[in-house]
């Protein structure tokens, strides 16, 4: 514990004083701040016509303003934040030597690794605390609106969802540093997986699906064929963390979805009921619809960390 | 000379290979209390194998080794709790100054940072750095990095010292002042070291005994007299570690 402790300990130090996080940090508050500022603009537009407006407050981070949501944002940026704290987790250690040095103190080999993980987790949450706190704060002043509990609690699991999500970037990338000695390599594979599996999949998906069921836009397509066509889109789809995420967490911060299918996927009744009554999902219920994909995004996160713990254990340390 | 029987490191039939390569064969050695032993061998002879074996670093394929009565197959930690290592070219941070280094290893050693204070300073003025104490490591010389080594590697006062390669690429003043620093750890603070390095002449002036290792094997071992006796047969004249070393290396 006494190794873990201490590592965690200069870990976190590192990444607060380090330029690359402070710019980075820097960035993704600016951003965040400016999107909820637009969405907060936009807000009376927003409500216009709405006899009973509710969870107003959630807006701020779910209004699309000029490009982008809040929510959006982390989905895009998120994996960035992680690649940066931990594509030179290990080699830098490495070619700097001092890896062999960690290792001969009286320590356990896990405490280097678990440490450098968990200082990276504890970053992200209070990175993304500290802007979830600013936006609010700001927007307590801004729109005029106190957050009720649930809007609080949803806020909070939405919290939860993205902390797992950036961990799983982080993960990721301390398993290449892990597997890559050179520092560059590292960052570079990291960066692609994460275009590849953000960008590429999403696009992908929809040529498999037009592959397997083309749709005919002339003649209007068999609804059987357009169903099929859907379903192997948003099955291909959910191989990206990012669709797994904003699904959830897009689910968590706008009550009024109820599912996190498209529509034409949806039964004529839920149909009816999603166009007739247009009232917020209970707590409760959000949390059922997303259990699936928040559940396989720990998962990712967890068997990633595990994959890095396991390669770095039975890796020989000579320098 | 305060070398007295204790036997701290016993290692017998050490062997480690990779793949179809052995990297240390069959190696048998000891290390006495209180003795400089120094350590020779052509760079891929399997020096710094041995130390990783020793410090349960790296898995021993067969034999055994015991460090101060321990196995460090399976009391790793306790094992790197007695001996201090000091790599090959030892890394340090570049953006800690020396303080903050010696205070990381410090937490590592899971030492009480009340203590730690009071021992980096003594620490520092034992191996001269007190002026350098708070400027940044990547400013310093590589003699100044060396001597931070030292230090960093006394600072959870080990039994056994490993010093591998410590005065490579340092300049005669430096090398020296390194060597003055070892000999007076051994005569002030009993320290056991087991010494690796190119520099002969410099091991002749300081080992009390030392170990010729060459492909693996252990091929001589001794004090300087036995080793010549042993080589050259007897006679008057003694000859160098440079000498006796070649000779050695040659028959190989």
């Amino acid at each position: 514990m006494q190794g873990l402790y201490a590592v965690f300990r200069k870990e976190l130090a590192d990444h607060f004083s380090s330029y690359r996080f402070v710019i980075l940090f820097a960035l993704i508050a600016m951003v965040s701040f400016i999107t909820s500022y637009v969405a907060a603009i936009h807000l009376r537009e927003s409500l216009e016509g709405v006899a009973k407006p509710q969870f107003v407050f959630l807006m701020l981070f779910n209004t699309p303003g000029a490009l982008f949501s809040m929510v959006q944002f982390v989905a895009f940026f998120g994996p960035l934040i992680g690649i940066v704290l931990g594509f030179d987790a290990i080699n830098k250690e490495r070619t700097q030597g001092t890896l062999i040095k960690i290792t001969s103190q009286p320590i356990y080999r896990d405490a280097v690794i678990n440490g450098k993980f968990l200082a990276g987790v504890v970053t992200i949450s209070i990175m993304l605390l500290s802007i979830v706190l600013v936006i609010s704060g700001f927007g307590l002043t801004l729109v005029g609106v106190v957050p009720g509990i649930e809007e609080t609690w949803r806020l909070f699991i939405y919290l939860i969802i993205s902390i797992f999500y950036i961990s799983f970037w982080l993960g990721l990338s301390i398993l290449f540093s892990i597997l890559f000695k050179s520092i560059a390599t590292s960052a570079l594979a990291s960066i692609a997986l994460w275009i590849f599996l953000s960008f590429f999949v999403t696009m992908g998906a929809n040529v498999v699906a037009n592959a397997a069921a083309p749709l005919n836009a002339k003649e209007g397509t068999n609804p059987e064929i357009l169903m099929k066509n859907v379903r192997i889109k948003e099955r291909i789809s959910l191989f990206s963390p990012m669709v797994l995420y904003s699904d959830a967490s897009s689910v968590i911060i706008n009550p009024m979805r109820k599912t996190t299918q498209s529509l034409i996927l949806m039964g004529p009744m839920e149909q009816i009921s999603a166009s007739r009554f247009k009232n917020p999902l209970a707590f409760t219920q959000s949390l059922i619809v997303v259990y699936p994909h928040v559940t396989a995004l720990t998962a990712i996160t967890l068997i990633c960390f595990a994959i890095s713990y396991l390669v770095f254990m039975l890796q020989e340390i000579r320098t | 000379m305060v070398t007295t029987n204790n036997i701290v490191v016993e290692t017998k039939n050490l062997t480690k290979q990779y793949g179809n390569q052995i990297a240390v064969d069959n190696l048998t050695f000891t290390l006495r209390e209180g003795e400089i032993f120094g350590f020779l061998g052509p760079n891929g002879a399997g020096k710094t194998t041995t130390l990783l074996m020793l410090m349960g670093l790296t898995r021993p394929s067969g034999g055994e080794a015991i460090v101060c009565g321990l196995d460090p197959v399976r009391k790793a930690k306790e094992v790197k709790r007695l001996i201090g290592y000091m790599p090959e070219n030892v890394g340090f941070y570049p953006e800690l100054d020396a303080v903050q280094s010696l205070e990381y290893i410090a937490a590592l050693n899971g030492m009480p940072e009340s203590k730690t204070k009071k021992r980096i300073w003594e620490l520092l003025e034992l191996v001269g750095l007190q002026n350098g104490a708070y400027k940044k490591v990547s400013n310093y010389s590589r003699g100044m990095k060396q001597r931070l080594g030292i230090a960093e590697v006394l600072i959870k006062d080990p039994k056994v010292l490993f010093l591998d390669e410590p005065t490579l690429g340092l300049d005669p003043e430096a090398a020296l002042n390194l060597i003055d620093l070892i000999a007076r750890l051994k005569e002030e603070h009993n320290m056991t070291v087991l010494l690796s390095s190119h520099h002969l002449h410099q091991v002749q002036k300081m080992s009390d005994r030392v170990g010729i290792m060459i492909e693996g094997k252990m091929v001589a071992q001794g004090t300087l007299d036995e080793l010549s006796r042993e080589r050259f047969g007897l006679g008057d004249k003694t000859y160098s570690l440079e000498e006796i070393y070649l000779k050695y290396f040659r028959e190989a």
